[in-house]
């Protein structure tokens, strides 16, 4: 073991002048580097990332393709809109999970007394959830492309379809983080949100359109957040969205930032 | 909680406007006191349920910001990222201090060399020994030098060598001007690196001054004397304990007695006692093979403080430099 060198040590704690403050942007960017550098030393942790999404989509497809539109051909022209937001909408959990352990191992008790904004780890945190969702969906459309998705927006529309779904998981996150902060271990996070997960995305339009369903459960899909975001989704890729159907999808976005986020907020500056 | 707010002012008392960061102070006391609680308050960490408390005359809650910027805090437990490299920890601490990433980047290999942890530089944090990890946590709280810093139990739980190695940092840090506010459960950490030392019980001051003042305030030391027949051990007994005054004990399985000598005026007067007691034992023709003059510990200082025993883990120790 190497002993701390005499005149090295005191050079090295020397009083010197500082460097300005950060920024609130440049710091979320760093933090966003963090979340990078620990997918890149810990990889496995990408497993999700990738299973997911592959799994949903060949699944649902070749499963009840045949049954619920004639052949898995058609019924991938009609699922993977919602194949995507259901792989990415399920990997938005992580972003408590991680918060979560991140507290419990003391990491964040340095970064709290920082001189930097109290919010920029969690935004860093979700700028490198942000790279996740990016990943999935790219697995997910070139998945789909291969196994004879034809979307008729073109490339313009799954783009901007790709771009919703990431907003609105991005927004989704909030919710988790701010139950990250409330529940005690990172297991936990995860058992309750996936508990609230399936029926979030199982009662929506991604499988089938709700008019099948019995009235109440209609109901209930039709205010789902995650049936307009689908909706918009869908409208995109086929080239029919209408300004309406963004509209509501990027509400719903925002309805989740505007009450998440300001509670996962305070939550995280009272934490002991 | 109780004790938070009486530490915090403390703080401020021990440090007066214009003085440098050479007066050393400290307290001492209990667990229970709100030890840790207290440097996470004054670290900004944790609001104060009550009172105020002001770091270089700053309210740690309506100015937490500037507070931060002059602070900095390593925690009791590993705070570096266990995922990513010792040099990966420093260089996102010195993006997040505000250094560019050149700098940043030159500033973790700085502090990396002078901490005796360029070899693990590119290893996994996980993968670094306690006493390794101990330092890479010291060296993210100094990227910035701060004015002011908060080490709670640096070296819990370390072996000698790494304590060694801690404590070197730790008067480097205090010599080169940064003033330190640590905790520990060693009392002979305080001893060795506190001045001045304020004792805390039940949240309020009871006592404080050096390391040497609160001993002789405690008013004992004692005197240990090693014998070469165990013959004599009765006898001896006699003649110390007529001598010093007190009572003399025999240490169960060894040919050695020990005796507490008592104060004089709030001041021990070891040196004369003692002398006159050692010539009293060879004039009767008892062999001394040694001896032994100490101060009292600090344990006994708390104990002869606050009346009740400071237990080794339950004791903690607060030095401000």
């Amino acid at each position: 073991m190497t002993a701390p060198a005499g005149e090295a040590l005191h050079a090295a704690v020397s009083l010197r002048p500082r460097p300005a403050p950060t920024g609130m942007l440049s710091a979320s960017l760093t933090f966003g580097w963090r979340a990078l550098l620990k997918i890149r030393h810990v990889p496995e942790q990408l497993a999700d990332v990738i299973g997911i999404p592959l799994l949903f989509t060949l699944m649902f497809t070749y499963l009840f393709g045949g049954a619920l539109a004639g052949s898995p051909h058609a019924y991938l022209q009609f699922l993977l809109p919602g194949s995507l937001a259901l792989a990415v909408l399920f990997l938005t959990v992580y972003s408590g999970v991680t918060l979560n352990r991140d507290l419990a191992a003391g990491t964040f008790d340095r970064f709290r007394s920082l001189p930097i904004a109290r919010a920029a780890p969690i935004a860093g945190g979700l700028l490198g959830d942000a790279g996740r969702y990016l990943l999935a969906s790219a697995l997910v459309i070139g998945l789909g492309l291969a196994i004879g998705f034809h979307p008729r927006g073109g490339t313009a529309g799954v783009l901007a379809a790709v771009g919703l779904v990431v907003v609105f998981a991005s927004s989704l996150s909030w919710a988790w983080i701010a139950l990250g902060l409330i529940l005690r271990t990172p297991s936990a996070v995860m058992s309750a949100g996936f508990t609230l997960l399936f029926p979030l995305t199982f009662i929506s339009n991604i499988f089938v359109p709700p008019l099948t369903m019995p009235p109440w459960l209609r109901a209930a899909a039709r205010l789902n957040p995650v049936t307009h975001l689908v909706t918009a989704s869908r409208g995109l890729m086929s080239g029919t969205a209408t300004a309406g159907q963004v509209e509501w999808a990027l509400a719903a976005s925002a309805a989740l930032t505007a009450i998440f986020a300001p509670l996962a907020l305070r939550l995280y500056r009272n934490k002991h | 909680m109780t004790g938070v707010v009486p530490g915090a002012r403390l703080t401020a008392h021990s440090r007066p406007p214009g003085r440098s960061s050479r007066l050393a102070s400290g307290f001492l006391g209990p667990n229970g006191a709100g030890k840790t609680t207290t440097i996470r308050i004054l670290a900004t960490l944790l609001r104060p349920d009550g009172g105020t408390a002001r770091v270089f005359g700053r309210d740690v809650v309506r100015e937490a910001g500037a507070v931060r910027r002059k602070v900095s805090l390593t925690g009791q437990f590993a705070s570096a990222d266990e995922d990513l490299t010792a040099a990966e920890n420093l260089v996102l601490l010195g993006r997040l201090w505000g250094h560019s990433w050149r700098d940043a980047r030159r500033r973790a290999g700085e502090l990396l060399e002078a901490f005796g942890l360029a070899e693990a530089a590119s290893r996994p944090v996980l993968m670094l020994s306690g006493g390794m990890r101990r330092r890479l946590d010291i060296a993210a709280s100094v990227i910035v030098t701060p004015d002011l810093l908060f080490l709670d139990e640096p070296t819990t739980g370390l072996d000698p060598a790494s304590r060694r190695q801690v404590w070197d940092i730790v008067r480097a840090v205090v010599a080169c001007g940064t003033t330190v506010l640590l905790t520990t459960q060693y009392l002979e950490e305080a001893d060795r690196l506190a001045d001045r030392i304020a004792v805390i019980d039940h949240g309020t001051v009871i006592a404080e001054g050096t390391s040497g003042q609160l001993k002789a305030s405690a008013g004992t030391g004692s005197l240990r004397v090693q014998l070469a027949d165990p013959a004599q051990q009765a006898h001896a007994q006699g003649l110390l304990s007529r001598e010093l005054g007190v009572p003399a004990r025999q240490e169960s399985g060894t040919e050695a007695l020990s005796a507490t000598i008592p104060a004089r005026n709030g001041e021990p007067d070891m040196g004369g006692h003692v002398a006159r007691a050692l010539a009293e034992l060879s004039r009767s023709g008892i062999t001394v093979t040694g001896f032994a003059l100490s101060q009292p510990s600090l344990d006994e200082v708390f104990l002869a403080l606050t009346g009740h025993p400071a237990h080794a883990g339950t004791v903690t120790m607060e030095t401000v430099r």
